[in-house]
Protein backbone atom coordinates (compact mmCIF):
# COMPACT_ATOMS: atom_id res chain seq x y z
CA UNK A 1 0.00 0.00 0.00
CA UNK A 2 2.96 1.94 0.29
CA UNK A 3 6.69 2.60 -0.43
CA UNK A 4 8.23 -0.19 1.27
CA UNK A 5 11.49 0.38 0.71
CA UNK A 6 11.98 2.78 3.31
CA UNK A 7 12.34 2.25 7.08
CA UNK A 8 11.81 4.73 10.04
CA UNK A 9 13.65 5.07 12.64
CA UNK A 10 11.87 6.02 16.27
CA UNK A 11 15.26 6.94 17.76
CA UNK A 12 14.64 4.71 20.68
CA UNK A 13 16.33 1.08 21.23
CA UNK A 14 13.95 -1.71 20.53
CA UNK A 15 13.49 -4.86 22.22
CA UNK A 16 10.81 -7.66 22.97
CA UNK A 17 9.18 -7.76 26.35
CA UNK A 18 9.04 -10.43 28.37
CA UNK A 19 5.79 -12.09 26.92
CA UNK A 20 7.42 -11.80 23.52
CA UNK A 21 11.20 -12.98 24.77
CA UNK A 22 9.60 -15.87 25.94
CA UNK A 23 7.38 -16.81 22.88
CA UNK A 24 10.28 -16.29 21.05
CA UNK A 25 12.60 -18.51 22.93
CA UNK A 26 9.55 -21.09 22.75
CA UNK A 27 9.61 -20.80 18.97
CA UNK A 28 13.37 -21.01 18.24
CA UNK A 29 13.36 -24.13 19.74
CA UNK A 30 11.11 -25.74 16.51
CA UNK A 31 12.84 -25.13 14.07
CA UNK A 32 16.28 -26.52 13.11
CA UNK A 33 17.89 -22.92 11.92
CA UNK A 34 17.40 -19.47 13.51
CA UNK A 35 16.53 -17.80 10.12
CA UNK A 36 13.32 -19.65 10.35
CA UNK A 37 12.56 -17.08 13.28
CA UNK A 38 12.59 -14.11 10.90
CA UNK A 39 8.59 -14.26 10.15
CA UNK A 40 7.79 -15.07 13.77
CA UNK A 41 9.69 -12.27 15.22
CA UNK A 42 8.69 -9.73 12.97
CA UNK A 43 5.24 -10.91 13.81
CA UNK A 44 5.93 -10.55 17.74
CA UNK A 45 7.32 -7.11 16.91
CA UNK A 46 4.17 -6.57 15.14
CA UNK A 47 2.03 -7.51 17.94
CA UNK A 48 4.09 -5.55 20.42
CA UNK A 49 4.58 -2.36 18.84
CA UNK A 50 2.11 -2.50 16.09
CA UNK A 51 4.42 -2.07 13.61
CA UNK A 52 8.07 -2.87 12.47
CA UNK A 53 11.10 0.32 13.14
CA UNK A 54 14.46 0.30 12.01
CA UNK A 55 15.64 -0.28 15.26
CA UNK A 56 13.57 -3.25 15.76
CA UNK A 57 14.64 -4.72 12.34
CA UNK A 58 18.20 -4.27 13.81
CA UNK A 59 17.26 -6.29 17.21
CA UNK A 60 15.73 -9.40 15.18
CA UNK A 61 18.35 -9.33 12.94
CA UNK A 62 20.84 -9.43 16.29
CA UNK A 63 19.01 -11.60 18.12
CA UNK A 64 18.71 -14.08 15.58
CA UNK A 65 22.35 -13.70 14.71
CA UNK A 66 21.73 -13.00 10.99
CA UNK A 67 22.42 -10.31 8.28
CA UNK A 68 19.72 -7.28 9.01
CA UNK A 69 19.06 -7.20 4.75
CA UNK A 70 17.47 -10.87 5.12
CA UNK A 71 14.94 -9.53 8.32
CA UNK A 72 14.85 -6.22 5.81
CA UNK A 73 14.29 -8.42 2.85
CA UNK A 74 11.45 -10.42 4.45
CA UNK A 75 9.78 -7.30 6.51
CA UNK A 76 9.57 -5.76 2.59
CA UNK A 77 8.23 -8.53 1.20
CA UNK A 78 5.24 -9.62 3.00
CA UNK A 79 2.43 -7.30 2.74
CA UNK A 80 0.93 -7.59 6.46
CA UNK A 81 4.35 -6.03 7.70
CA UNK A 82 3.80 -2.14 8.65
CA UNK A 83 6.53 -0.28 7.91
CA UNK A 84 5.30 2.73 9.25
CA UNK A 85 2.32 3.02 12.16
CA UNK A 86 -1.32 2.59 11.00
CA UNK A 87 -4.38 4.15 12.17
CA UNK A 88 -5.83 3.28 16.00
CA UNK A 89 -8.05 1.22 13.92
CA UNK A 90 -6.42 -0.75 10.60
CA UNK A 91 -9.32 -1.15 8.17
CA UNK A 92 -8.70 -3.55 5.35
CA UNK A 93 -11.22 -4.47 2.65
CA UNK A 94 -11.49 -7.09 0.22
CA UNK A 95 -10.93 -6.14 -3.19
CA UNK A 96 -10.71 -9.51 -5.43
CA UNK A 97 -13.13 -11.66 -6.97
CA UNK A 98 -16.19 -12.44 -5.11
CA UNK A 99 -15.95 -8.87 -3.13
CA UNK A 100 -16.14 -7.06 -5.91
CA UNK A 101 -19.02 -8.97 -7.51
CA UNK A 102 -21.16 -8.13 -4.03
CA UNK A 103 -20.00 -4.62 -4.16
CA UNK A 104 -17.23 -3.82 -2.26
CA UNK A 105 -16.83 -0.56 -4.14
CA UNK A 106 -19.84 0.78 -1.40
CA UNK A 107 -17.83 0.20 1.23
CA UNK A 108 -14.43 2.30 -0.24
CA UNK A 109 -16.72 5.13 -1.21
CA UNK A 110 -18.82 5.49 2.00
CA UNK A 111 -15.10 5.41 3.97
CA UNK A 112 -13.68 7.57 1.43
CA UNK A 113 -16.67 9.82 2.36
CA UNK A 114 -17.84 9.03 6.00
CA UNK A 115 -13.75 9.03 7.75
CA UNK A 116 -11.79 10.99 4.31
CA UNK A 117 -9.98 8.25 3.76
CA UNK A 118 -8.49 6.68 0.61
CA UNK A 119 -7.12 3.25 0.45
CA UNK A 120 -3.35 3.51 1.31
CA UNK A 121 -4.27 6.32 3.17
CA UNK A 122 -3.79 7.41 7.38
CA UNK A 123 -6.67 9.68 8.90
CA UNK A 124 -5.29 13.07 10.00
CA UNK A 125 -6.26 12.09 13.55
CA UNK A 126 -4.20 9.27 13.01
CA UNK A 127 -7.85 7.13 14.03
CA UNK A 128 -8.24 5.33 10.62
CA UNK A 129 -5.84 3.79 7.97
CA UNK A 130 -7.45 1.98 5.20
CA UNK A 131 -5.81 -0.71 3.05
CA UNK A 132 -7.59 -2.49 -0.23
CA UNK A 133 -6.07 -6.04 0.07
CA UNK A 134 -6.54 -9.27 -2.10
CA UNK A 135 -8.97 -12.42 -1.31
CA UNK A 136 -9.34 -12.93 2.43
CA UNK A 137 -10.69 -16.69 2.51
CA UNK A 138 -14.31 -15.53 3.49
CA UNK A 139 -15.74 -14.96 0.08
CA UNK A 140 -19.11 -17.24 0.63
CA UNK A 141 -19.85 -13.92 2.95
CA UNK A 142 -18.51 -11.74 0.79
CA UNK A 143 -18.44 -8.52 0.81
CA UNK A 144 -15.20 -9.26 4.05
CA UNK A 145 -13.63 -6.10 6.21
CA UNK A 146 -11.52 -6.81 8.56
CA UNK A 147 -10.83 -4.01 11.14
CA UNK A 148 -7.31 -4.50 13.89
CA UNK A 149 -7.87 -8.36 12.28
CA UNK A 150 -10.98 -9.18 13.22
CA UNK A 151 -13.41 -10.44 10.30
CA UNK A 152 -16.58 -8.58 9.75
CA UNK A 153 -18.47 -10.73 7.53
CA UNK A 154 -21.58 -9.94 4.54
CA UNK A 155 -20.46 -6.27 5.19
CA UNK A 156 -22.07 -3.03 3.20
CA UNK A 157 -23.12 0.68 4.07
CA UNK A 158 -25.37 0.22 6.40
CA UNK A 159 -23.50 -2.03 8.92
CA UNK A 160 -20.36 -0.13 7.95
CA UNK A 161 -21.69 2.41 9.86
CA UNK A 162 -22.41 0.61 12.52
CA UNK A 163 -19.26 -1.05 12.87
CA UNK A 164 -17.76 2.74 12.86
CA UNK A 165 -20.43 3.57 15.54
CA UNK A 166 -19.07 0.99 17.87
CA UNK A 167 -15.14 1.91 17.81
CA UNK A 168 -14.69 4.16 20.80
CA UNK B 1 -27.22 -33.89 -2.17
CA UNK B 2 -25.19 -32.51 0.43
CA UNK B 3 -23.20 -34.83 2.65
CA UNK B 4 -20.94 -35.13 6.61
CA UNK B 5 -17.92 -36.78 5.82
CA UNK B 6 -15.34 -34.36 6.64
CA UNK B 7 -17.84 -31.89 8.02
CA UNK B 8 -19.38 -34.17 10.24
CA UNK B 9 -18.60 -32.30 13.18
CA UNK B 10 -19.16 -28.67 12.24
CA UNK B 11 -21.98 -27.54 13.23
CA UNK B 12 -21.75 -29.33 16.80
CA UNK B 13 -21.16 -26.35 19.93
CA UNK B 14 -17.44 -26.07 20.21
CA UNK B 15 -16.65 -28.94 18.33
CA UNK B 16 -13.03 -27.30 18.26
CA UNK B 17 -12.41 -28.31 22.27
CA UNK B 18 -10.86 -31.38 22.38
CA UNK B 19 -13.41 -32.86 25.41
CA UNK B 20 -16.22 -32.44 22.26
CA UNK B 21 -14.14 -33.64 19.24
CA UNK B 22 -13.64 -36.68 21.38
CA UNK B 23 -16.85 -37.24 22.49
CA UNK B 24 -17.53 -37.23 18.51
CA UNK B 25 -15.20 -40.17 17.85
CA UNK B 26 -11.47 -37.67 17.72
CA UNK B 27 -8.57 -39.59 17.66
CA UNK B 28 -10.37 -42.59 17.36
CA UNK B 29 -8.02 -43.94 14.31
CA UNK B 30 -5.04 -43.98 16.23
CA UNK B 31 -5.75 -47.47 18.03
CA UNK B 32 -6.43 -49.27 14.34
CA UNK B 33 -3.19 -46.60 12.71
CA UNK B 34 -0.74 -47.95 14.82
CA UNK B 35 -1.69 -51.36 14.33
CA UNK B 36 -1.12 -50.96 10.93
CA UNK B 37 1.88 -50.98 8.92
CA UNK B 38 3.38 -47.41 8.16
CA UNK B 39 3.55 -49.32 4.18
CA UNK B 40 -0.01 -50.39 4.46
CA UNK B 41 -1.53 -46.66 5.47
CA UNK B 42 0.46 -45.63 2.36
CA UNK B 43 -1.46 -48.42 0.10
CA UNK B 44 -4.91 -47.56 1.89
CA UNK B 45 -4.61 -43.88 0.92
CA UNK B 46 -3.45 -44.89 -2.72
CA UNK B 47 -6.25 -46.87 -3.19
CA UNK B 48 -8.95 -44.54 -1.63
CA UNK B 49 -8.14 -42.22 -5.01
CA UNK B 50 -8.17 -39.05 -2.24
CA UNK B 51 -6.50 -36.58 -4.73
CA UNK B 52 -4.82 -33.54 -3.34
CA UNK B 53 -7.15 -30.96 -2.43
CA UNK B 54 -4.83 -27.41 -3.02
CA UNK B 55 -5.54 -27.33 -6.57
CA UNK B 56 -3.28 -29.54 -8.49
CA UNK B 57 -5.36 -32.92 -7.86
CA UNK B 58 -2.44 -35.01 -7.44
CA UNK B 59 -2.63 -38.42 -5.55
CA UNK B 60 -1.96 -38.38 -2.43
CA UNK B 61 -0.43 -41.82 -2.05
CA UNK B 62 1.44 -41.24 -4.52
CA UNK B 63 3.18 -38.25 -3.64
CA UNK B 64 4.19 -39.91 -0.15
CA UNK B 65 5.51 -43.10 -2.16
CA UNK B 66 8.13 -40.81 -3.82
CA UNK B 67 10.14 -40.36 -0.94
CA UNK B 68 13.36 -41.87 -0.99
CA UNK B 69 14.15 -44.47 1.25
CA UNK B 70 17.17 -44.10 4.25
CA UNK B 71 18.46 -41.13 3.79
CA UNK B 72 19.82 -40.60 6.57
CA UNK B 73 17.78 -37.18 6.58
CA UNK B 74 15.04 -35.98 8.74
CA UNK B 75 11.29 -36.08 6.89
CA UNK B 76 9.56 -32.70 7.06
CA UNK B 77 5.41 -32.41 6.28
CA UNK B 78 4.45 -29.08 5.78
CA UNK B 79 0.48 -28.58 5.69
CA UNK B 80 -0.98 -25.70 3.58
CA UNK B 81 -3.16 -23.75 4.64
CA UNK B 82 -2.58 -20.82 3.08
CA UNK B 83 -5.96 -20.71 1.44
CA UNK B 84 -5.27 -17.55 -0.49
CA UNK B 85 -6.53 -18.34 -4.14
CA UNK B 86 -9.81 -16.11 -4.73
CA UNK B 87 -12.24 -17.71 -4.24
CA UNK B 88 -11.47 -20.31 -2.00
CA UNK B 89 -12.62 -20.74 1.93
CA UNK B 90 -13.13 -24.23 2.73
CA UNK B 91 -9.69 -25.03 4.72
CA UNK B 92 -10.70 -22.29 7.04
CA UNK B 93 -14.03 -24.10 7.83
CA UNK B 94 -12.06 -26.89 9.29
CA UNK B 95 -9.17 -25.16 10.89
CA UNK B 96 -11.50 -23.40 13.14
CA UNK B 97 -14.67 -26.41 13.50
CA UNK B 98 -12.64 -29.65 13.31
CA UNK B 99 -8.91 -28.88 13.93
CA UNK B 100 -8.56 -32.14 15.91
CA UNK B 101 -9.96 -33.88 12.57
CA UNK B 102 -6.76 -31.91 10.96
CA UNK B 103 -4.35 -33.26 13.64
CA UNK B 104 -5.00 -36.49 13.59
CA UNK B 105 -4.92 -36.49 9.98
CA UNK B 106 -1.28 -34.83 10.56
CA UNK B 107 -0.91 -38.04 12.78
CA UNK B 108 -1.89 -40.28 10.09
CA UNK B 109 0.23 -38.86 7.43
CA UNK B 110 3.13 -38.42 9.28
CA UNK B 111 3.24 -41.89 10.56
CA UNK B 112 2.49 -43.40 6.93
CA UNK B 113 5.98 -41.11 5.73
CA UNK B 114 7.93 -41.20 8.73
CA UNK B 115 8.04 -37.93 9.82
CA UNK B 116 8.65 -36.55 13.07
CA UNK B 117 8.33 -32.98 12.90
CA UNK B 118 5.12 -30.65 11.09
CA UNK B 119 5.06 -27.17 10.39
CA UNK B 120 1.43 -25.94 9.07
CA UNK B 121 1.72 -22.55 7.24
CA UNK B 122 -1.62 -20.43 7.83
CA UNK B 123 -1.96 -17.48 5.73
CA UNK B 124 -1.60 -14.21 8.57
CA UNK B 125 -4.93 -13.12 8.04
CA UNK B 126 -6.07 -15.80 9.63
CA UNK B 127 -5.57 -14.66 12.88
CA UNK B 128 -8.99 -15.61 15.35
CA UNK B 129 -8.47 -18.86 13.50
CA UNK B 130 -4.45 -19.47 14.01
CA UNK B 131 -5.79 -19.04 17.65
CA UNK B 132 -8.31 -21.73 17.30
CA UNK B 133 -5.88 -23.81 15.58
CA UNK B 134 -2.52 -23.06 18.23
CA UNK B 135 -5.41 -23.65 21.26
CA UNK B 136 -6.36 -27.05 19.68
CA UNK B 137 -2.96 -28.57 19.14
CA UNK B 138 -1.91 -26.86 22.43
CA UNK B 139 -4.95 -29.52 23.92
CA UNK B 140 -3.51 -32.12 22.05
CA UNK B 141 -0.04 -31.81 23.23
CA UNK B 142 -1.37 -32.14 26.83
CA UNK B 143 -3.58 -35.09 25.95
CA UNK B 144 -0.53 -36.12 24.88
CA UNK B 145 -1.76 -36.66 21.06
CA UNK B 146 1.28 -34.65 20.60
CA UNK B 147 4.76 -34.95 21.84
CA UNK B 148 7.55 -37.25 22.48
CA UNK B 149 4.83 -40.80 22.20
CA UNK B 150 1.29 -40.31 20.38
CA UNK B 151 -0.87 -41.71 22.24
CA UNK B 152 1.38 -43.38 24.23
CA UNK B 153 3.36 -44.67 21.24
CA UNK B 154 6.63 -45.03 20.79
CA UNK B 155 6.48 -42.34 17.77
CA UNK B 156 7.43 -38.63 18.61
CA UNK B 157 5.78 -35.74 16.33
CA UNK B 158 6.28 -32.23 16.80
CA UNK B 159 3.29 -29.83 15.28
CA UNK B 160 4.68 -26.16 15.02
CA UNK B 161 2.23 -23.34 13.04
CA UNK B 162 4.04 -21.00 10.82
CA UNK B 163 2.32 -17.80 10.45
CA UNK B 164 2.49 -16.13 6.38
CA UNK B 165 2.15 -12.51 6.31
CA UNK B 166 0.42 -11.55 2.99
CA UNK B 167 1.68 -13.13 0.03
CA UNK B 168 -0.44 -15.56 -2.28
CA UNK B 169 2.68 -17.06 -3.83
CA UNK B 170 3.10 -18.63 -0.71
CA UNK B 171 0.80 -20.96 -0.86
CA UNK B 172 3.15 -22.32 -4.24
CA UNK B 173 4.63 -25.22 -2.41
CA UNK B 174 8.49 -24.39 -2.62
CA UNK B 175 7.53 -20.31 -2.08
CA UNK B 176 5.90 -21.86 1.15
CA UNK B 177 9.12 -23.97 2.12
CA UNK B 178 11.26 -20.75 1.76
CA UNK B 179 8.89 -19.13 3.91
CA UNK B 180 9.45 -21.16 6.82
CA UNK B 181 13.24 -20.69 5.96
CA UNK B 182 13.23 -17.16 6.89
CA UNK B 183 12.97 -16.26 3.16
CA UNK B 184 10.72 -13.83 0.56
CA UNK B 185 8.83 -16.15 -0.75
CA UNK B 186 10.12 -16.96 -4.19
CA UNK B 187 9.42 -20.26 -5.65
CA UNK B 188 12.53 -22.59 -6.11
CA UNK B 189 12.99 -24.36 -9.64
CA UNK B 190 11.81 -28.24 -9.98
CA UNK B 191 13.42 -30.68 -9.84
CA UNK B 192 14.60 -31.72 -7.25
CA UNK B 193 10.77 -32.10 -6.00
CA UNK B 194 10.26 -31.33 -2.46
CA UNK B 195 9.75 -34.85 -1.51
CA UNK B 196 13.07 -35.16 -2.26
CA UNK B 197 14.62 -31.95 -1.65
CA UNK B 198 12.49 -30.05 0.02
CA UNK B 199 13.06 -27.62 3.44
CA UNK B 200 16.32 -27.38 5.20
CA UNK B 201 17.31 -29.33 2.22
CA UNK B 202 15.54 -32.50 3.45
CA UNK B 203 12.51 -35.08 1.84
CA UNK B 204 9.49 -32.81 2.54
CA UNK B 205 5.99 -33.50 1.85
CA UNK B 206 3.56 -31.12 1.20
CA UNK B 207 -0.07 -31.48 1.34
CA UNK B 208 -3.22 -29.37 1.54
CA UNK B 209 -5.00 -28.84 4.78
CA UNK B 210 -8.20 -30.76 3.31
CA UNK B 211 -6.32 -33.85 1.90
CA UNK B 212 -4.49 -34.01 5.40
CA UNK B 213 -8.34 -33.86 6.95
CA UNK B 214 -9.60 -36.25 4.86
CA UNK B 215 -6.77 -39.35 6.14
CA UNK B 216 -9.14 -39.70 9.28
CA UNK B 217 -12.28 -41.15 7.42
CA UNK B 218 -10.29 -42.99 4.84
CA UNK B 219 -8.23 -44.76 7.88
CA UNK B 220 -10.83 -45.51 9.95
CA UNK B 221 -13.57 -46.46 7.38
CA UNK B 222 -11.53 -47.64 5.11
CA UNK B 223 -10.83 -46.78 1.23
CA UNK B 224 -13.69 -48.59 -0.24
CA UNK B 225 -16.17 -46.11 2.23
CA UNK B 226 -14.08 -43.18 0.21
CA UNK B 227 -14.66 -44.19 -2.86
CA UNK B 228 -18.46 -45.20 -2.42
CA UNK B 229 -18.76 -41.30 -3.39
CA UNK B 230 -17.57 -39.31 -5.98
CA UNK B 231 -16.80 -40.89 -9.44
CA UNK B 232 -14.03 -43.61 -10.52
CA UNK B 233 -11.62 -41.18 -11.24
CA UNK B 234 -12.44 -38.41 -8.60
CA UNK B 235 -13.25 -40.41 -5.36
CA UNK B 236 -15.22 -38.72 -2.00
CA UNK B 237 -16.02 -35.71 -1.07
CA UNK B 238 -14.82 -31.84 -1.56
CA UNK B 239 -15.80 -29.04 0.36
CA UNK B 240 -16.82 -26.53 -1.91
CA UNK B 241 -17.19 -22.96 -1.26
CA UNK B 242 -19.85 -20.93 -3.64
CA UNK B 243 -19.70 -17.31 -3.92
CA UNK B 244 -20.93 -14.72 -6.43
CA UNK B 245 -23.73 -14.26 -7.80
CA UNK B 246 -26.13 -16.87 -5.94
CA UNK B 247 -29.00 -16.52 -3.38
CA UNK B 248 -27.15 -18.72 -0.59
CA UNK B 249 -23.10 -18.46 -1.22
CA UNK B 250 -21.53 -20.38 1.40
CA UNK B 251 -19.25 -23.53 2.25
CA UNK B 252 -21.09 -27.13 1.09
CA UNK B 253 -19.74 -30.59 1.13
CA UNK B 254 -20.58 -32.41 -1.63
CA UNK B 255 -19.72 -35.58 -3.49
CA UNK B 256 -17.75 -35.31 -6.48
CA UNK B 257 -19.65 -35.52 -9.43
CA UNK B 258 -22.88 -33.54 -9.20
CA UNK B 259 -24.14 -31.92 -11.99
CA UNK B 260 -22.69 -27.61 -11.88
CA UNK B 261 -26.23 -26.39 -12.63
CA UNK B 262 -27.81 -28.97 -9.79
CA UNK B 263 -25.78 -27.82 -7.33
CA UNK B 264 -26.07 -24.00 -7.98
CA UNK B 265 -29.58 -24.56 -8.08
CA UNK B 266 -30.81 -27.28 -5.81
CA UNK B 267 -27.92 -26.44 -3.06
CA UNK B 268 -26.68 -22.47 -3.63
CA UNK B 269 -30.34 -21.38 -4.04
CA UNK B 270 -29.80 -20.31 -7.82
CA UNK B 271 -28.73 -17.38 -9.76
CA UNK B 272 -29.65 -14.40 -7.37
CA UNK B 273 -32.11 -11.90 -7.66
CA UNK B 274 -33.71 -14.15 -10.57
CA UNK B 275 -31.04 -12.66 -13.27
CA UNK B 276 -29.67 -15.92 -16.12
CA UNK B 277 -26.44 -17.20 -15.52
CA UNK B 278 -23.66 -15.76 -17.46
CA UNK B 279 -20.94 -18.13 -16.58
CA UNK B 280 -19.20 -20.04 -13.53
CA UNK B 281 -15.43 -19.94 -12.41
CA UNK B 282 -15.41 -23.98 -11.80
CA UNK B 283 -12.48 -24.03 -8.58
CA UNK B 284 -11.09 -20.80 -8.05
CA UNK B 285 -10.09 -17.65 -10.01
CA UNK B 286 -6.88 -19.37 -12.11
CA UNK B 287 -9.16 -22.14 -13.42
CA UNK B 288 -10.68 -21.31 -17.08
CA UNK B 289 -14.50 -19.63 -17.20
CA UNK B 290 -16.95 -22.02 -18.31
CA UNK B 291 -20.07 -20.21 -20.12
CA UNK B 292 -23.58 -20.91 -18.84
CA UNK B 293 -23.96 -23.27 -22.03
CA UNK B 294 -20.57 -25.13 -21.28
CA UNK B 295 -22.37 -25.21 -17.37
CA UNK B 296 -24.66 -27.19 -18.66
CA UNK B 297 -23.05 -30.11 -19.08
CA UNK B 298 -20.16 -30.18 -16.68
CA UNK B 299 -20.28 -31.66 -13.21
CA UNK B 300 -18.15 -30.78 -10.66
CA UNK B 301 -15.12 -33.55 -10.54
CA UNK B 302 -11.76 -33.71 -12.44
CA UNK B 303 -12.28 -35.44 -15.62
CA UNK B 304 -15.33 -32.88 -16.60
CA UNK B 305 -13.48 -30.39 -15.82
CA UNK B 306 -10.47 -31.09 -17.98
CA UNK B 307 -13.13 -32.48 -20.80
CA UNK B 308 -14.26 -28.75 -20.32
CA UNK B 309 -11.06 -27.01 -20.92
CA UNK B 310 -10.60 -26.52 -17.48
CA UNK B 311 -9.60 -27.51 -14.29
CA UNK B 312 -11.87 -29.00 -10.88
CA UNK B 313 -8.83 -26.88 -8.69
CA UNK B 314 -9.71 -25.60 -5.08
CA UNK B 315 -13.33 -26.19 -5.09
CA UNK B 316 -13.99 -22.47 -5.24
CA UNK B 317 -17.19 -22.01 -7.35
CA UNK B 318 -17.76 -18.73 -8.85
CA UNK B 319 -21.35 -17.57 -9.95
CA UNK B 320 -21.52 -14.60 -12.37
CA UNK B 321 -24.62 -13.15 -13.40
CA UNK B 322 -25.84 -11.56 -16.55
CA UNK B 323 -24.80 -8.13 -15.52
CA UNK B 324 -21.31 -8.76 -15.15
CA UNK B 325 -18.75 -6.83 -16.86
CA UNK B 326 -16.12 -9.40 -18.23
CA UNK B 327 -13.75 -6.77 -19.09
CA UNK B 328 -14.02 -5.40 -15.84
CA UNK B 329 -13.58 -8.58 -14.29
CA UNK B 330 -10.62 -9.73 -15.70
CA UNK B 331 -8.95 -6.18 -14.97
CA UNK B 332 -9.65 -7.31 -11.21
CA UNK B 333 -7.82 -10.42 -12.05
CA UNK B 334 -4.58 -9.40 -13.67
CA UNK B 335 -4.69 -7.03 -10.69
CA UNK B 336 -4.51 -9.67 -8.37
CA UNK B 337 -1.75 -11.68 -9.77
CA UNK B 338 -0.05 -8.62 -10.93
CA UNK B 339 0.28 -7.78 -7.51
CA UNK B 340 1.06 -11.01 -6.06
CA UNK B 341 3.79 -11.63 -8.53
CA UNK B 342 6.75 -12.57 -6.39
CA UNK B 343 8.83 -10.71 -8.63
CA UNK B 344 11.64 -13.28 -9.69
CA UNK B 345 10.51 -14.01 -13.33
CA UNK B 346 10.25 -11.20 -15.81
CA UNK B 347 7.29 -12.24 -17.78
CA UNK B 348 5.68 -12.55 -14.59
CA UNK B 349 6.64 -9.52 -12.76
CA UNK B 350 6.38 -7.98 -16.15
CA UNK B 351 4.05 -9.37 -18.84
CA UNK B 352 0.95 -9.26 -15.79
CA UNK B 353 1.90 -5.35 -15.58
CA UNK B 354 1.39 -5.22 -19.39
CA UNK B 355 -1.50 -6.78 -19.36
CA UNK B 356 -2.79 -5.14 -16.73
CA UNK B 357 -2.35 -1.69 -18.49
CA UNK B 358 -4.00 -3.16 -22.31
CA UNK B 359 -6.43 -4.01 -19.71
CA UNK B 360 -7.11 -0.57 -18.23
CA UNK B 361 -6.83 0.98 -21.21
CA UNK B 362 -9.35 -0.88 -23.20
CA UNK B 363 -11.78 -0.31 -20.02
CA UNK B 364 -11.20 3.27 -20.39
CA UNK B 365 -12.15 3.62 -24.15
CA UNK B 366 -8.88 3.91 -25.48
CA UNK B 367 -8.37 0.27 -27.04
CA UNK B 368 -8.17 -1.32 -30.38
CA UNK B 369 -9.18 -4.56 -31.53
CA UNK B 370 -4.99 -5.28 -31.72
CA UNK B 371 -5.05 -5.01 -28.00
CA UNK B 372 -7.49 -7.87 -27.74
CA UNK B 373 -4.79 -9.71 -30.04
CA UNK B 374 -1.58 -8.29 -28.31
CA UNK B 375 -3.63 -9.37 -24.60
CA UNK B 376 -3.90 -13.09 -26.56
CA UNK B 377 -0.40 -12.91 -27.50
CA UNK B 378 1.58 -11.97 -23.87
CA UNK B 379 -0.61 -14.99 -22.53
CA UNK B 380 1.38 -17.21 -24.97
CA UNK B 381 4.30 -15.03 -24.27
CA UNK B 382 3.87 -15.55 -20.55
CA UNK B 383 2.69 -18.99 -19.60
CA UNK B 384 4.58 -21.84 -18.87
CA UNK B 385 8.26 -19.18 -19.12
CA UNK B 386 8.11 -18.56 -15.54
CA UNK B 387 9.81 -20.70 -12.12
CA UNK B 388 5.96 -21.35 -11.01
CA UNK B 389 2.52 -21.06 -12.43
CA UNK B 390 1.60 -18.27 -10.97
CA UNK B 391 1.81 -16.53 -14.03
CA UNK B 392 -0.44 -19.60 -15.97
CA UNK B 393 -3.01 -19.13 -13.23
CA UNK B 394 -3.45 -15.72 -14.57
CA UNK B 395 -3.28 -16.10 -18.05
CA UNK B 396 -5.22 -19.63 -17.96
CA UNK B 397 -8.41 -17.60 -17.04
CA UNK B 398 -7.98 -14.37 -18.96
CA UNK B 399 -7.45 -16.46 -22.47
CA UNK B 400 -10.68 -18.38 -21.96
CA UNK B 401 -12.79 -14.62 -21.26
CA UNK B 402 -10.94 -13.37 -23.73
CA UNK B 403 -11.91 -16.40 -26.39
CA UNK B 404 -15.34 -16.85 -24.88
CA UNK B 405 -16.65 -13.26 -24.07
CA UNK B 406 -14.48 -11.39 -26.90
CA UNK B 407 -17.78 -9.63 -27.70
CA UNK B 408 -17.35 -7.53 -24.85
CA UNK B 409 -13.80 -6.32 -25.75
CA UNK B 410 -15.04 -5.37 -28.53
CA UNK B 411 -17.90 -3.35 -27.11
CA UNK B 412 -15.54 -1.15 -25.25
CA UNK B 413 -13.55 -0.75 -28.46
CA UNK B 414 -16.65 0.01 -30.78
CA UNK B 415 -18.22 1.89 -28.40
CA UNK B 416 -15.72 3.03 -25.61
CA UNK B 417 -18.46 1.69 -22.65
CA UNK B 418 -19.38 -1.81 -21.53
CA UNK B 419 -21.56 -3.92 -23.76
CA UNK B 420 -24.65 -3.36 -20.83
CA UNK B 421 -23.86 0.18 -21.01
CA UNK B 422 -23.57 0.38 -24.64
CA UNK B 423 -26.76 -1.31 -24.93
CA UNK B 424 -25.68 -4.41 -27.05
CA UNK B 425 -27.54 -7.43 -26.73
CA UNK B 426 -24.89 -10.16 -25.38
C1 LIG C 1 0.51 -19.57 -7.02
C2 LIG C 1 0.04 -20.80 -6.30
C3 LIG C 1 -0.70 -20.68 -5.15
C4 LIG C 1 -1.13 -21.82 -4.46
N1 LIG C 1 -1.87 -21.65 -3.32
C5 LIG C 1 -2.24 -22.75 -2.62
C6 LIG C 1 -2.95 -22.62 -1.39
O1 LIG C 1 -3.28 -21.51 -0.96
N2 LIG C 1 -3.29 -23.74 -0.72
C7 LIG C 1 -2.94 -24.99 -1.17
O2 LIG C 1 -3.25 -25.98 -0.52
N3 LIG C 1 -2.28 -25.14 -2.33
C8 LIG C 1 -1.91 -24.07 -3.06
N4 LIG C 1 -1.20 -24.24 -4.22
C9 LIG C 1 -0.84 -25.61 -4.64
C10 LIG C 1 0.43 -26.08 -3.94
O3 LIG C 1 1.56 -25.67 -4.69
C11 LIG C 1 0.50 -27.60 -3.79
O4 LIG C 1 0.23 -28.18 -5.03
C12 LIG C 1 -0.46 -28.17 -2.79
O5 LIG C 1 -0.37 -27.52 -1.56
C13 LIG C 1 -0.16 -29.63 -2.59
O6 LIG C 1 -1.08 -30.22 -1.69
P1 LIG C 1 -2.15 -31.28 -2.19
O7 LIG C 1 -1.43 -32.26 -3.06
O8 LIG C 1 -2.67 -31.89 -0.95
O9 LIG C 1 -3.18 -30.54 -2.95
C14 LIG C 1 -0.79 -23.11 -4.94
C15 LIG C 1 -0.05 -23.21 -6.12
C16 LIG C 1 0.35 -22.08 -6.80
C17 LIG C 1 1.15 -22.25 -8.06
S1 LIG D 1 -12.78 -12.38 -2.61
FE1 LIG D 1 -13.01 -11.23 -0.79
S2 LIG D 1 -12.75 -12.75 0.71
FE2 LIG D 1 -12.36 -13.85 -1.10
Amino acid sequence: MSDRSQLIETGKPFKFDAERDAEFERLVKRYPTRESMILPALWLTQEQEGWVSAEAIAYIADRIGTYAAKVFEAATFYTMYHLKPMGQYHICVCRTLSCWLREKQNIIDFLAEEIGVRPGEISDDGRFSLEEVECLGHCGTAPVVQVNGEFHEEMNVEKMKTLLAGLE
Amino acid sequence: MEVKILSAKFDIENSHKLEVAKEHGAYATLEKLFAMEPADVIEEVKKSGLRGRGGAGFPAGVKWSFLPKDTGKPVYLAVNSDESEPATFKDRYILVRDPHMLIEGIIICCYAIGCHDTYIYIRGEYTSQVRILQQAIDEAYEAGYLGDTVAGRDFKLEVTVHRGAGAYVCGEETALLESIEGKKGQPRSKPPFPAVVGLYDCPTIINNVQSIASLPFIIDQGAEAYTAYGTEKSAGTHLFGISGHVEKPGMYELPLGLPVLDVLDKVAGGVWKGRKLKGVIPGGSSTPVLTAEEAKTATLDYESMAEHGTMFGSGGIVVLDDTVDIVALVKNLIDFYHHESCGQCTPCREGLGWMLKITKKILAGGGSSEDIDLLLELCDNIEMKTVCVLSAACTMPVRSYLNKFRHEFEAYVEKGASLQAAGIQG
